[in-house]
């Protein structure tokens, strides 16, 4: 499984409420929630991203609430995969148990900057950079959660036991 | 003898049906409760429509708290807790709290007797965590691990490593729970304890009110932690018997459990504080502000700060006072039991004389649902927990968190400041 696409740059403790504030959480319509996903810190977001597109942050990617919204908008947005140096760790569950991939790591975190072109294997957990020729070796997921992915979630894993 | 275990990782093992588990390991444990709340549920309930097994593995064991956007803002909120209520009665669930019945849910739950010491629980909502208080794991997951939770009772965890905070001390007078939680995140920083335990332990925790202890597990998230817990100790327990006939089981950490950090916190060193926009960790004593911060509403409320002891603070600074001119004060009990012992003990007479408004229990404001929105520009001083961007309103608003002596305190004033 790869991703592949033109990588966007954020900072550190990247908060759910920014992802998606709270005063369209009433919104049950995921493409309507998409609509304002980013809103408060990237007022341009919804229009920049195609389909495959990269989100790389610092640290802390999703502190915060447990809102699952804040996921799902990233993957209905059409994101690819979201890298960062962490992530708080509800986002993180949420993130597997709903199928967008993400990644942990602190040299690609670093190195890639805004627009760079970007590449993953998520076999392998390596992360490419286009633009500027460079590697990165990304944190792997442990087995367990390596089957969440691959049955694209947690409620087809739970179905398929 | 086995290998040591921390107080969480005790926990864990117990239910998972392990006699030992380490940092780092996954495991899956049996949980005691389930909860969500009017905006995570609905989502959890779609979730669980997908799976092929559609019964609740215990119609006792999952709380639905209608609390967020209620009673309801908009038809769209009206709308999710009707089909939250349409779930609750087609499962016949025990532990559905609709208006009138409801509270905030981490202020609900334990004055419910629904978590006890030694628990697991689980529940959509971040702010899970505060049950730590009572010497339970319970940690904040998403939606999707509601729904899973939900039909199989049972939950993946990665057990964590820990932190150990060794509190000694007294608190001064004005110094309570948000005070020492603050103090700890602006020590540590937002993701200073990711996915970590935040384990309190020491002689100081006898001068900590269960409501003070609450209060500072509440907080363990905005430091990235995965639950914040304190052990259990005769004030715990004299809590429990009040309010609970579940029968609790008491886990000790093992003298020799190793922690990836500690660190030691006199109470009696410590003076009030405040989280500047836009994160918690960006903490000063109130003392040390040099430019007076001119406010436009204090709220004092929410899952952190809507307890019994916190509205006697209020009103104890409030009393015989007025809200300044220009500032709205905007007072939020935690639920109908603290709302009526607060009209009883006479504190909303007092909140009412001083200007203030005392809104019904809801989440509202904390998360700029309802009942207190700010403009742009505006600054709050306010008892909840996260002073993220646009937070409660205006993407250019700005909270200041605090304790609710400070946020009465200023209230009054106009400006941040604490009770003299």
């Amino acid at each position: 499984m790869n991703a592949k696409g033109t990588a966007y740059k954020y900072g550190d403790n990247v908060d759910t409420d920014v992802i998606i504030p709270a005063r369209y959480l009433a919104i049950q319509d995921r493409t309507e929630l998409a609509t304002h996903c980013m809103e408060d810190i990237d007022k341009d977001f919804v229009n920049k991203i195609k389909k495959g597109d990269i989100v790389v942050a610092g640290k802390n990617f999703g502190c915060g609430s447990s809102r699952e919204h804040a996921p799902l908008v990233i993957k209905v947005s059409g994101v690819s995969c979201v890298i960062a140096e962490t992530f708080a760790r509800i986002f993180y569950r949420n993130a597997i148990n709903i199928g967008l991939p993400i990644i942990e790591c602190r040299e690609a975190s670093e190195r890639i900057d805004d627009k760079d072109e970007v590449e993953i294997d998520f076999d392998s957990g390596m992360i490419y950079n286009r633009t500027k020729g460079e590697e990165y070796k990304g944190q792997p997921f442990p087995e367990f959660m390596q089957k969440i992915i691959k049955a694209e979630g947690l409620v087809n894993y739970i179905n398929g036991q | 003898m086995g290998k040591p275990m921390t107080m969480t990782q005790k926990i864990l093992a117990d239910h998972a049906g392990l006699p030992y588990v380490e940092a780092g390991q996954l495991i899956e444990a049996n949980l005691d409760l389930v909860l969500g709340n009017d905006i995570t549920s609905p989502v959890a309930i779609t979730e669980m429509g997908k799976m092929s097994r559609q019964e609740v593995f215990d119609k006792d064991k999952i709380a639905l708290v209608m609390d967020h956007f209620v009673p309801n803002k908009d038809i769209k909120s009206a709308e999710n807790c009707k089909c939250v209520r349409d779930f609750a009665c087609k499962h016949e669930i025990s532990n559905y709290f609709d208006v009138g019945e409801m509270g905030i849910e981490h202020a609900l739950l334990p004055e419910k007797g629904l978590t006890v010491a030694g628990d697991v629980v689980i529940g959509a909502d971040s702010h899970t965590c505060t049950y730590g208080a009572l010497g339970a794991f319970s940690t904040g997951v998403g939606s999707t691990d509601m729904a899973a939770g939900m039909v199989t009772g049972r939950a993946w965890f990665k057990v964590p490593s820990a932190i150990k905070f060794n509190i000694t001390g007294k608190p001064s007078k004005w110094v309570s729970g948000k005070d020492v939680i603050l103090h700890i995140i602006g020590m540590i920083g937002v993701d200073g304890a990711l996915y970590k335990s935040m384990e309190f332990t020491g002689d100081g925790i006898k001068n900590l009110s269960m409501d003070d202890r609450f209060t500072i597990s509440n907080m363990a998230i905005e430091a990235g932690g995965k639950n914040g817990i304190f052990p259990v100790d005769e004030l715990t327990e004299e809590y429990l018997k009040e309010h609970s006939i579940r029968p609790y089981k008491v886990y000790e950490a093992d003298p020799d459990a190793v922690y990836d950090e500690e660190y030691t916190i006199d109470l009696s060193t410590l003076k009030p504080t405040v989280a500047f926009p836009h994160l918690p960790e960006n903490t000063h004593t109130v003392d040390e502000i040099s430019d007076p911060v001119k406010i436009d509403q204090a709220v004092i409320g929410s899952c952190t700060n809507g307890r019994i002891d916190d509205l006697r603070t209020a009103a104890e600074v409030l009393k015989g006072r007025h809200v300044k001119k220009g500032v709205r004060c905007i007072i939020l009990p935690a639920t109908q039991a603290i709302y009526l012992q607060a009209i009883e003990e006479g504190l909303v007479k007092t909140f009412i004389e001083a200007g203030a408004i005392v809104s019904t229990p809801t989440c509202g404001p904390c998360l700029g649902g309802h009942m207190g929105i700010l403009a742009s520009g505006e600054k709050c001083v306010s008892t909840t927990n996260r002073n993220f961007v646009g937070r409660m309103g205006a993407i250019d608003s700005e909270i200041y968190l605090a304790s609710p002596a400070v946020a009465a305190a200023s209230a009054v004033e106009g400006y941040i400041c604490a009770p003299r």
